[in-house]
């Protein structure tokens, strides 16, 4: 019984060890990610994250110093993206999602003081000083970056509106509850 | 069709619900009287919407042209009655949604006063681009409710030397019964819109798709294509989505169409009967598209039949002709397998409306979905050969990529998969979700590039600024320094910048 | 006259009268008349066995229901669990111990289909799940086979004596009555060396007057043939997998006992014995585990046929239909992604077609 036992356990042990040595020496290094992290993330710049740019966010998050909730703007359906693909378990019930949003001009409030546009990642506001200011609704990536300087608060996020062009059926309820 | 025929010919795939045509079918077609108001939405076929190009307070006469169209797959839109434009606003569209959409209102004035046009004198003697410039001109756009502009599809036909052209007289849905009519009542017309659309695309042969579950309208339609060998009137086993083109083409010429290729790449165009009643009318009378035959049927209508009524009559105002026996559980434009769900009455008719179903609750009854039981009714009843169980049940853990795996852009959303499932199962809906949310993330993918491009552009824009400031500072730098080693005195420096403003 | 009508339901907006509850009530309409003989030939014992199977498969899926805080009831209206249990009763031997029938139909609903998530989701064949588990584990009883003994015929068991056999077990004075099923005797008498000829099998075609012991749908061939028969008739299944199946099982059957008839049994008799028939009409064809196209189907079918044939001849044990289908189930998805039905416009690899103009 003996015999058995200690062969068993030698086996274990000498096979266990190479398992070991092998995970250590011949580790594959993981670098391409970085890469793709980037193209998930919105690539407006806008710096919300806290990182300088959505290339430094990507890194962090590959070296798995950030959050996967960081991009604000990418909402819960980056947040999902990126825990899918570093693998990570993250409770999104917190995040709120309030849907992709734009911003929006209170012409009657705006003093031309040009602000905003100084700020914004993708020029997405047009006007000149004292003239009132206007967002291109396509242009918007919904940064939030300009709502913070406006010195009347004349800008505000408002949700995408839908139109009939873009309204998609929506996924009819499972029989299973 | 002798019963050895059918077993023999019907096709395997699809499905043949309970017609409910009859008696709406066989009531003679009744005239809508004019009415008071009408709203012409602007987007009412495929492509780009139409432009306004009244004014509110204009009088307009019938047929006149009100809104332009816009890019080369668009359609002009035309007064259906005459009278005073008196705006150009929102109205809801016909969709599930229920969000709005742009219509010109035109008051009536109840004279119904054509605007006067000089019709083509002699059609086959003109070149064959005639014919579609004038059709395009017409708003003619396909009836049977793709909506797709008509000219642009001959100009596609004669590029593509297409030699046969299907005249699409199936009408497989369900309760409609708008084509019956057509060909029923003018049958000359829509041959003679066909020989027209045959000459315009360089066609040789006309083949006429008739279900044989309408007698009287291949036997009229026969009678009109006598003297016209070309025009071959062939009945098809009545089975849904038998009007579908895909399916008529492969029934009536054997040829399949490739996934990724249009019909006119092998050789035919498939035009619905009513187009060709309405190129007809176009080309011979000078009437463009401003009026159709709609049918008004289901459990919930008092007097169930087809009305030939203007566009952009209310829908309320034709279930209050027809009478309603009963508040509809339902209202639906189009037929049942595919047609869309209205939330409320006060819609305008379109070009594509080609019924109107007002369901009572008995016919509106759908019992609630169970768990797929993976029987394969699906599989077996899809005319594409597709396998919904499987593209439903990714969809629904939401593997969309491995939805599209399984072709899942080939589908037609006939509804025959649905319709079979002893589950009830809305797989249909979980198609059309699965490829608007596809969609969308393809409209992301472009935002999101877009955005990139966007961010970049910024950042060249204040790098380019911020070094033509420093290049405009070194010069203004080294001028100074230059002026000060020539001069002696600071004045003529003074006169030089005094001289450079000036 | 304005009025709304809700929330958008999606075409289409009509549909048929079939449910998966008047599927399942067919295929007991199917199977009854089969299983109304096989009470009749082997008395109320059979009778109680049938009701203690279905009972306990329908028990076992209430209670997985309401371990998930669903209602039951609309769950076990579909008809699904006592089908389950019905399917797993005429497979089991008529005069077993009632707790086999216990056992069997609380593992068929429990872990073999509401264990995988309900209906549709399972990967094996649950009643044949059952009837393994059963067979593996209680071998003794579940090989101990019964001659027939009509219900009113002398020496039969009334309804009383027949509940005491079920609770109690087969007394002495049955003793007599114990045998195998036709395939068991021909592969025992085989391991003892004595060939086909001389163990003097009855003609296989009397099988269905229920000459030779087996279970409830075993003697009753021809019975389960018509039923099948009448489902492919109805449409409630197609002639694929039944057809395939008795083709895997006749195919080598008649090859190899044209080689060698003192050692391998004839095609008539492999196919009216044992699940054969039971097997190909009412249990590889299960919606949920079988493949979903038509080749694809005669490709399982086949498969089980020949597995059965396989472990019929070769393997220890006398009757092989259960391991074949569950063997085949575990094949069904592999088979379904490699033998799709040709989508219109594309090939049969999923390539585009070319045009020709």
């Amino acid at each position: 019984m003996l015999m058995s036992v200690g062969s068993l356990a030698a086996m274990g042990l000498t096979l266990g060890s190479v398992l070991g040595i092998a995970s250590r020496y011949l580790a594959v290094e993981e670098n391409p990610i970085e890469a793709e992290l980037q193209a998930m993330l919105p690539g407006s710049q806008c710096g919300q994250c806290g990182y300088v740019g959505c290339a430094q966010a990507a890194v962090a998050l590959a070296k798995g110093e950030a959050p996967v909730t960081l991009c604000p703007p990418g909402g819960k359906a980056t947040a999902e993206a990126l825990a899918a693909k570093l693998g990570v378990k993250v409770d999104l019930s917190q995040v709120s999602d309030s849907g992709p949003q734009i911003a929006d001009v209170t012409e009657e409030i705006c003093i031309g003081c040009c602000r905003c546009m100084k700020v914004c990642p993708t020029d997405a506001i047009i006007g000149a000083a004292k003239q009132i200011h206007n967002v291109i609704r396509e242009a918007c990536t919904g940064c939030s970056s300009c709502i913070d300087v406006c010195p009347t608060e004349a800008l505000g996020m408002v949700p995408i509106p839908v139109t009939l062009q873009h309204w998609t059926w929506p996924k009819p309820a499972s029989a299973h509850h | 069709m002798g019963f050895l025929d059918r077993f023999l010919n019907t096709p395997s795939w699809g499905v043949h619900p309970e017609d409910h045509k009859r008696p709406a079918a066989d009531v003679p077609l009744r005239l809508f009287p004019s009415p008071g108001r009408v709203f012409m939405p602007l987007h009412q076929h495929v492509g780009g919407a139409a432009r306004p190009i009244v004014l509110v307070g204009q009088k307009v006469l019938k047929g006149q042209l009100i809104a332009e169209a816009q890019g080369n797959i668009s359609a002009p839109i035309h007064a259906p009655v005459s009278g005073t434009v008196s705006a150009v606003g929102d109205v809801t569209a016909p969709h599930p949604s229920g969000l709005p959409f742009k219509a010109i209102t035109i008051d009536s004035d109840g004279a119904d006063r054509w605007l006067e046009a000089e019709p083509l004198a002699d059609p086959f003697a003109a070149a064959p681009e005639e014919i579609a410039r004038r059709a395009a001109l017409a708003g003619v756009v396909g009836l049977g409710g793709a909506t797709f502009p008509s000219a642009v599809k001959f100009a596609l036909g004669k590029r593509l030397k297409v030699s046969t052209l299907i005249v699409n007289g199936g009408e497989c849905e369900p309760y409609l019964s708008s084509d019956d009519r057509v060909m029923r009542d003018f049958p000359d017309m829509v041959v003679d819109g066909a020989r027209l659309i045959m000459h315009s695309i360089g066609a040789s042969e006309a083949l006429v798709g008739i279900e044989d579950n309408k007698p009287e309208a291949i036997a009229a339609m026969r009678q009109a294509a006598v003297p016209y060998p070309e025009v071959k009137i062939r009945p098809v086993p009545a089975r849904y989505p038998m009007g579908s083109d895909k399916q008529l083409i492969q029934t009536l010429t054997g040829k399949e169409v490739p996934s990724d290729a249009r019909a006119a790449e092998v050789g035919v165009l498939v035009h619905n009967v009513s187009t060709c009643a309405a190129v007809h009318k176009a080309i011979r009378l000078a009437q463009p598209l401003v009026e159709r035959i709609v049918t008004l049927n289901g459990g919930a209508i008092a007097t169930p039949g087809n009305v030939y009524a203007p566009l952009g009559t209310m829908i309320s105002e034709l279930l209050a002709f027809v009478g309603l026996k009963e508040a509809p559980s339902r209202l639906i434009l189009g037929g049942p397998m595919m047609g869309t769900p209205l939330l409320h009455d006060r819609i305008p008719i379109v070009k594509g409306a080609s019924g109107i179903l007002a369901f009572n609750a008995a016919e509106a009854f759908v019992p609630d979905a169970g768990p797929c039981i993976r029987c394969g009714s699906c599989t077996k009843a899809c005319p594409m050969g597709l396998l919904p169980l499987e593209m439903a049940a990714r969809i629904r853990v939401g593997d969309l990529e491995g939805a599209e795996a399984y072709a899942l852009g080939d589908c037609i959303s006939c509804g025959c998969c649905a319709y079979v499932c002893p589950s009830h199962i809305p797989l249909v809906q979980y198609f059309s979700h699965a490829k608007g949310e596809l969609t969308a993330a393809e409209r992301t993918k472009l935002r999101t590039d877009a955005t990139k491009r966007l961010a970049e552009a910024k950042s060249a824009r204040i790098e380019r600024e911020n070094r033509e400031k420093a290049e405009a500072a070194a010069k203004r730098k080294a001028e100074r320094e230059a002026a000060k080693a020539t001069a002696a005195p600071p004045s003529p420096v003074v006169e030089k910048t005094e001289g450079a403003s000036a | 006259m304005s009025q709304t009508y809700g929330n958008p339901v999606a075409a289409p907006h009509t549909t048929t009268t079939n449910s998966p509850a008047r599927i399942m009530s067919l295929v007991m309409l199917a199977l009854a008349p089969a299983t109304l003989y096989g009470f009749w030939l082997y008395g109320w014992p059979a009778v109680y066995l049938w009701l203690i199977t279905v009972g306990a498969a329908m028990l076992g899926e209430a209670f997985s229901l309401r371990l998930q805080n669903r209602p039951a009831r609309p769950v076990l209206l579909d008809g699904s669990a006592a089908l389950t249990g019905w399917l797993l009763a005429v497979s089991l031997p008529p005069w077993a111990p009632w707790w086999i029938g216990v056992f069997a139909g609380l593992f068929a609903t429990m872990l073999g289909k509401q264990a995988f998530g309900g209906l549709g989701q399972n990967l094996f064949n649950p009643a044949m799940v059952a009837r393994v588990a059963v067979l593996i584990s209680f071998p003794v009883q579940m090989t101990a086979w019964v001659a027939p003994l009509p219900m009113f015929s002398l020496g039969a068991p009334g309804p009383l004596e027949g509940l005491l056999i079920m609770l109690r077990g087969v007394p002495p004075a049955f003793d007599a009555v114990t045998s195998a099923t036709m395939l068991g005797y021909a592969k025992t008498e085989l391991s003892r060396g004595i060939d086909l000829f001389e163990s003097g099998l009855h003609a296989p075609a009397l099988s269905f007057i229920g000459n030779r012991p087996g279970s409830l749908g075993e003697t009753a061939a021809w019975l389960i043939a018509a039923g099948g028969v009448a489902m492919i008739g109805l449409r409630l299944i197609t002639w694929h997998i039944p057809l395939a199946m008795l083709a895997g099982i006749a195919i080598p059957a008649a090859i190899l006992h044209a080689v060698d008839p003192a050692r391998y049994l004839d095609m008539g008799t492999h196919l009216l014995s044992g699940g054969a028939l039971l097997g190909a009409f009412f249990i590889a064809t299960d919606y949920v585990t079988s493949p979903n196209a038509p080749r694809g189907q005669l490709i399982f079918g086949f498969g089980c046929g020949v597995f059965t044939y396989i472990i019929r001849t070769w393997a220890g044990y006398p009757e092989g239909v259960a391991f074949a289908v569950l063997l085949m189930n575990s094949m069904t998805p592999i088979i379904d992604t490699y033998f799709k039905p040709r989508i219109y416009g594309r090939d049969r690899k999923g390539k585009p077609l070319q045009t020709t103009n």
